[in-house]
């Protein structure tokens, strides 16, 4: 087997899959942690502090490339994989029940995936390209920043930024809503799914694994669901 | 169980050859014990067109005791019909009330090809096989029973596996196609038993390269695959695989 094969081989993307994916989700643990410094409602200091040091910091930089890297991976090998999928079976089944053999989200990680990349272009447009793009020396901790000047972005930081995305614009709130019921769907699956790809299933811990990854799939979109609807409706400010 | 008789409406699947298009078909049947299984309501209905001078339904079985795995049909949208770990021959008519309808298709699958209406072609399976699915034996005389000492577990585990009998369930039933069932219940198998160990790592990245070659879909951990094996093979068996070909991977030299 060729270093090729990771790539090509059926149970090689599905590992590329996995592994990028358990990737994907130890991120989401950091980008939930830090974005809940948000409820310490202080107007957004400490949350203002760890972007901060997410923004400028080298070595999370350097991760920040990985992440790019494991992210286009993982679209890139799913699009593959769906493709290949279709091709498998050209005559579709006239009369088809698979709702009594499995679930709908385990068959619909593809099409959880698109609206999860969907939203992510619309997320990325709204927070990383301003804070990133727009210059790494705009994002600053909230002492050296006026919040009042947020509206003429001069001097952005990422509390200010979430506030005037969130603030007033109900259609965003219910596109990021919808973001992450994708994503709490996708996550249903794909966590435990992650580790059946790498070949861990094991009488004692599975069923763990799986609990695992039902609370997380709950607990973190809704963390997540829970920061734009904060801003909309005035709990912090 | 009451016994009772049926009328049917069935609708099946007619494909002359692997080349030709195919279309559904309408057929009535009555007088359907619901004690006859369901190959011999498709006996009663192929005599029936015999003797009106029609064509009978091409249909593939061989043992009639749900182990030779050659029936591959799609009954109401889900692989042998609505009884689990079943094969057709062990479904019987009860299953089905009077006057109701029956969609009866082939497995749909690339790697499985149609040969004519309801038969597949599933050599896909004996070319996985022969790429890996072996041991090697010394000749002479039979070696003395219980001389290689196998861990009872391990013996359950791949007399499990061991007892797949490659219908293509999983693969008609799997949204994608994927053979991964059958061919990590083969690998299973052997990698269990100190048999199978020479040829443990190139069996299993020769079985999975060939299964790509077939044009198998990919896993995609539905699970549908265990729901409709008629012999309840578990998933286990592929996290297995994945295993094993991930060792085998990493163990090899090729660059």
């Amino acid at each position: 087997m060729t270093w090729k094969h990771y790539f090509t081989s059926s149970i090689g993307r599905k590992l590329i899959m996995g592994l990028t994916g358990l990737f994907l989700i130890t991120f989401l643990i950091v980008h939930c942690s830090i974005n809940s410094m948000i409820f310490f409602n202080d107007g957004g200091e400490t949350f203002n502090h760890w972007a901060h040091f997410m923004g400028t910091n080298v070595i999370i930089r350097i991760m920040e490339i990985g992440l790019f890297a494991g992210l286009i991976l993982h679209i890139v090998q799913g699009y593959m994989l769906t493709a290949q999928n279709k091709k498998a079976r050209p005559v579709k089944y006239d009369t088809n029940k698979p709702n009594e053999n499995s679930k709908w989200y385990s068959r619909s990680m593809g099409l959880l995936g698109t609206l999860l990349l969907l939203f992510l272009i619309l997320h990325i447009y709204h927070f990383w390209t301003p804070s990133r793009l727009g210059g790494i020396a705009n994002i600053r901790p909230l002492e050296e920043t006026n919040l009042s000047a947020y509206n003429n972005q001069q001097a952005l930081n990422l509390y200010a930024e979430m506030k005037l995305v969130f603030e007033n614009n109900l259609w965003v709130v219910i596109v990021y809503i919808l973001g992450v019921i994708s994503l709490a769907w996708h996550l249903m699956h794909g966590f435990q799914s992650a580790f059946q790809s790498l070949g861990i299933n094991h009488k004692r811990y599975t069923p763990i694994i799986k609990n695992v990854g039902v609370a997380f799939s709950i607990i973190v979109p809704l963390i997540f669901a829970l920061m734009p609807l904060a801003f909309y409706l005035g709990w912090i400010n | 169980m009451e016994h009772y008789n049926m009328k049917l409406t069935l609708k099946v699947w007619k494909q002359k050859n692997s080349n030709a298009a195919g279309s559904f078909e309408t057929y009535q049947v009555s007088d359907i014990s619901s004690e006859m299984s369901f190959l011999e309501m498709f006996d009663v209905l192929n005599e029936q067109l015999v003797n009106e001078g029609k064509e009978p339904i091409a249909f593939d079985h061989d043992c009639r005791e749900g182990i030779c795995g050659m029936c591959s049909m799609y009954i109401n949208g889900r692989a042998h019909g609505p009884w689990t770990k079943n094969t057709v021959c062990q479904l019987h008519m009860r299953a089905f009330n009077d006057g109701e309808t029956i969609v009866v298709e082939p497995w749909r699958a690339a790697a499985f090809p149609v040969i004519k209406d309801l038969m597949v072609d599933r050599s896909a399976f004996d070319r996985i096989i022969q790429a890996g699915g072996f041991i090697s034996v010394n000749t002479g005389n039979a070696v003395d029973a219980n001389s290689l000492p196998v861990d009872k577990k391990d013996a359950d585990t791949a007399f499990d596996a061991a007892s797949c009998i490659g219908c293509g369930a999983c693969v008609a039933a799997c949204k994608n196609s994927s053979a991964m069932l059958f061919v990590s219940a083969k690998v299973s198998q052997l990698a269990l038993l100190p048999q199978g160990q020479p040829e443990r790592e190139t069996r299993v990245l020769n079985m999975v390269t060939q299964m790509d070659k077939e044009g198998f879909g990919n896993c995609t951990n539905t699970y549908a695959c265990e729901a409709e094996c008629p012999k309840g093979i578990s998933v286990a068996n592929i996290a297995r695989m994945n295993r094993e070909y991930l060792k085998a991977g990493l163990n090899s030299e090729a660059k």
